[in-house]
């Protein structure tokens, strides 16, 4: 069975029909970009993947566990699936040291010692090692959004869903947050980016989906979907992004 | 009729000052503990919990504070409690003040980005451990401003208690002044008592505002 399957899913905001059937399935060790116009359904999807968003019809498994935004069952897949937001959406009152080890204390009941730990690793892997005791107001955006990263590998999730997490950040930024990921994808792990980044979609993602007016219009291996696009609303967003 | 000298005025008053500083005290410290409980409740997401909060905010909003102490103490006694004064005015400046704070509250923790709460939800904290950890120690700094600067409506507010003959400042003030019959005089020195009492409350409600504007 694939680590997420997304069968049949529709949503709806009042009358507003955001998700008109969706079906997808992600592999362990994927990298699935999603693409597409704003407005097409790509964050509401991400958003119904860990629960913060309910879905009408359908159903969403992700790890064998059931996807429902039951505030029990949010927290059980809070330990399988982990989320950065456009906003870093970190806790300005804590420490970048205590932002990571928050959960893994009173979830996961780490001592402090070994949520220490822990943090020191986690942010060594994205490279901020020597921030653990800054607020995260002291921090670029860039290095604000590798904090975040690192504080949901810190409840080593088994899929990352990332909502559009260079989106609020200057240029000279985006490169340090995407190498994260990159070197994330080339460790194994599955990774599911709502993007704008389309060179990185391109060259480090597996597989490219394209949303339009609520559904997968298009989806393939990476590469294929960009160089050949087979329906005419894919060809025009190519081109009007790249 | 009896001579008060300007010190015999002023000594009275102070020593009923002590009753307005002390119903200010049990009210702001109830309707605090009130106004948590209704906070809480407004945030569980229950729907009956929340409607049931509201309407007590609206209510206690929506009367003068005078009525409010009128039921209080005229209610309770026709249905059989016999309430003092003083037990009326703590109980209704205790409802008036909770259902400020509360909606002072309410505003603060509505200030912070709603990201704070999914961030914490997609790390697996409950609601409780995302109310003590992440939105309150936020909250807090934002609320201690126009909390501190609401308790001088509190102080302001226990002057009505005379009405129901409770004697605190400006009850002894109407007492000394049928005695003197010098309202300006008597009646200056109340005021000025309360400015004494208000003023450092608004002055620390500044500070605070400054302190906490824009830092973490």
């Amino acid at each position: 069975m694939a680590l997420v399957n997304i069968d049949q899913v529709h949503k709806y905001y009042g009358d507003l029909h955001v998700l008109k059937g969706i079906d997808l399935k992600i592999d362990a060790g994927e990298v699935v970009s999603i693409i597409g116009r704003s407005g097409s359904g790509k964050s509401t999807l991400l958003r119904c993947m860990n629960g913060l968003e309910a879905y009408q019809h359908g159903g969403i498994v992700v790890d064998n566990k059931e996807v429902s935004s039951d505030e029990k069952q949010v927290r059980l897949l809070a330990r399988s699936v982990g989320m950065v937001f456009q906003s870093f959406n970190l806790f300005p009152h804590l420490t970048v040291g205590e932002n990571i080890m928050l959960a893994p204390k009173l979830v996961l009941k780490l001592s402090s010692k070994e949520a220490r730990a822990l943090a020191e690793d986690k942010l060594d892997k994205v490279g901020l090692a020597e921030k653990i005791d800054e607020y995260p107001d002291c921090l670029s955006g860039g290095q604000q959004q590798r904090v975040a990263i690192a504080r949901a590998l810190a409840m080593s999730p088994k899929v990352l869903l990332c909502d559009e997490i260079t989106s609020a950040l200057d240029p000279e930024l985006v490169g340090e947050v995407l190498r994260v990921l990159e070197q994330l994808a080339s460790e194994g792990m599955t990774l599911v980016l709502v993007t704008h980044e389309m060179n990185f979609a391109r060259d480090v993602g597996d597989r490219v989906v394209f949303m339009h007016m609520g559904k997968v219009w298009e989806s393939g291996p990476a590469k294929e979907v960009f160089e050949n696009p087979t329906t005419p609303e894919l060809k025009s967003f190519i081109n009007a992004v790249l | 009729m009896i001579e008060f000298t300007n010190w015999d005025i002023l000594r009275n008053l102070l020593l009923a000052a002590r009753w307005t500083i002390a119903l200010s005290l049990t009210a702001f410290i109830g309707g605090t503990i009130v106004g948590l409980l209704l906070t809480a409740m407004r945030l569980s997401g229950r729907r009956p919990l929340q409607w049931l909060v509201r309407g007590y905010v609206e209510l206690f909003q929506g009367t003068p504070l005078l009525m409010q102490l009128f039921l209080v103490f005229f209610g309770l006694s026709l249905l059989g409690f016999d309430i003092s004064a003083w037990a009326a005015a703590a109980f209704a400046l205790t409802f008036f003040t909770s259902a400020f704070l509360t909606e002072i509250w309410r505003g603060c923790i509505d200030t912070l980005p709603r990201g704070q709460w999914e961030a914490s939800r997609c790390l697996g904290l409950n609601f409780k451990q995302t109310l003590s950890r992440v939105i309150l120690p936020q909250a807090v700094r934002v609320a201690l401003a126009p909390t501190v600067g609401f308790s001088v409506q509190v102080v302001k507010g226990t002057a009505l208690a005379s009405i129901i003959g409770f004697v605190e400042l400006t009850k002894a003030g109407t007492m000394l002044n049928n005695a003197t019959f010098e309202p300006f005089k008597i009646f200056a020195m109340v005021a000025l008592i309360y400015f004494a009492l208000c003023y450092p409350l608004s002055l620390a409600s500044q500070r605070l505002e400054k302190k906490f504007n824009g830092s973490r």
